[in-house]
């Protein structure tokens, strides 16, 4: 299955997807930034296309505590689902770095839900935002919801989406001062959705390259 | 003498768009690329090199060490670090090194000035 999606997106539609991912995940760090008032690391390391299975196991192979989750739905040339997913043990952390350790665990706590919303709504408006500017084509983004669970229920495996769902799956590092918060983002799309998406990152390399060879000396 | 320019990054796309950019700038100068902090400083080592374009964001040493290695060895040469991430801190470590910003998703525009002031900076070096 891994096969066959690997060929949707040939190498340098994965290049330029992965570098418009990064551009939008350094844009969410300027507004982190902005909310937690120290510097924030995010990168980006990779990107994969794999099915909904292989995701869930890559984040259980690294994760076996609970984890949660910030949802949001995209819509628009083409749709899916977009997760920012945290081990459940980091995410008191991450609200403790956007409230700059001003509060007590008690107060940390009660606000946990509502900064892990706000974080995740920035993340991923960024990513997807960035993804929809430079692609040209307008996304209707959800308002951000929380799940919590184990890998498989956050990716859902149990309810078949059709056996095309797939997933841009990216492991993203964060840092922010001292505190080292990893996360995990994930894209679901199905497979129409993918070739469409296809279509419009080959049509922006066009766009950006020119259409004389894309074949550059290195 | 041509100029030669270091380009910088680990995403194929951006050093293509990098090389358009400067193309259209200056096509008489030369480019070379890197895909990674290790390439740079072996191209570094090999063939003079008068400007260099650096990725901020890449795994392992990101652009903004690479700017400090590099300017040890090479004080004056223009450096310029791409980046969608301005942040304060990460201006105010381009500042120690003496690099200057160029916005990404690079244009031909956004990287206008920097290539003028190198420009500038290499032929009044050279007089």
């Amino acid at each position: 299955m891994t096969s066959t999606i690997s060929e949707v997106l040939n190498d340098l539609e994965l290049d330029a997807l992965t570098e418009l991912v990064n551009i939008g995940v350094s844009r969410a760090a300027v507004s982190l930034r902005t909310m937690v008032g120290e510097q924030v690391f995010l990168s980006v390391p990779s990107l994969q296309v794999v099915d909904r299975r292989l995701a869930a196991t890559l984040i259980r192979e690294q994760e076996s505590a609970p984890l949660i989750a910030v949802r949001q739905d995209f819509e628009g040339a083409f749709s899916g689902r977009a997760l920012l997913i945290f081990p459940e043990a980091n995410s008191l952390e991450l609200v403790r770095a956007v409230t700059s350790d001003e509060l007590s665990s008690k107060e940390a706590r009660e606000i946990e839900e509502e900064a892990l919303l706000e974080t995740g709504n920035i993340v991923l408006n960024g990513c997807l935002g960035t993804i929809a500017n430079m692609l040209r084509k307008p996304l209707t983004i959800s308002l951000p919801q929380l799940l919590r669970g184990d890998s498989q229920q956050l990716f859902d495996t149990s309810t078949p989406l059709g056996d095309d769902g797939v997933v841009l799956f990216l492991y993203i590092n964060f840092a922010i001062s001292d505190r080292d918060i990893r996360g995990y983002i994930a894209m679901i799309m199905d497979l129409p959705s993918l070739q469409t998406l296809k279509a419009l990152i080959a049509e922006f390399i066009e766009h950006v390259i020119g259409p004389e060879d894309v074949a550059h000396e290195g | 003498m041509t100029i030669t320019v270091l380009i910088v990054d680990d995403s194929k796309l951006a050093r293509i768009v990098a090389g358009k950019a400067l193309a259209a700038l200056q096509p008489e100068w030369y480019r070379v690329e890197a895909g990674n902090a290790q390439e740079a400083l072996g191209v570094l080592s090999a063939r003079k090199i008068d400007v260099a374009m650096i990725d901020f964001n890449m795994p392992e040493k990101d652009g903004l060490e690479l700017a400090g290695e590099i300017r040890s060895s090479h004080p004056t040469m223009p450096i310029a670090i791409i980046t969608a991430n301005i942040q304060d801190e990460v201006i105010a470590r381009a500042r120690e090194v003496n690099a200057t910003f160029v916005s990404k998703p690079l244009t031909e525009e956004g990287l206008r000035g920097f290539i003028s002031g190198a420009a500038l900076r290499l032929r009044s070096s050279a007089a």
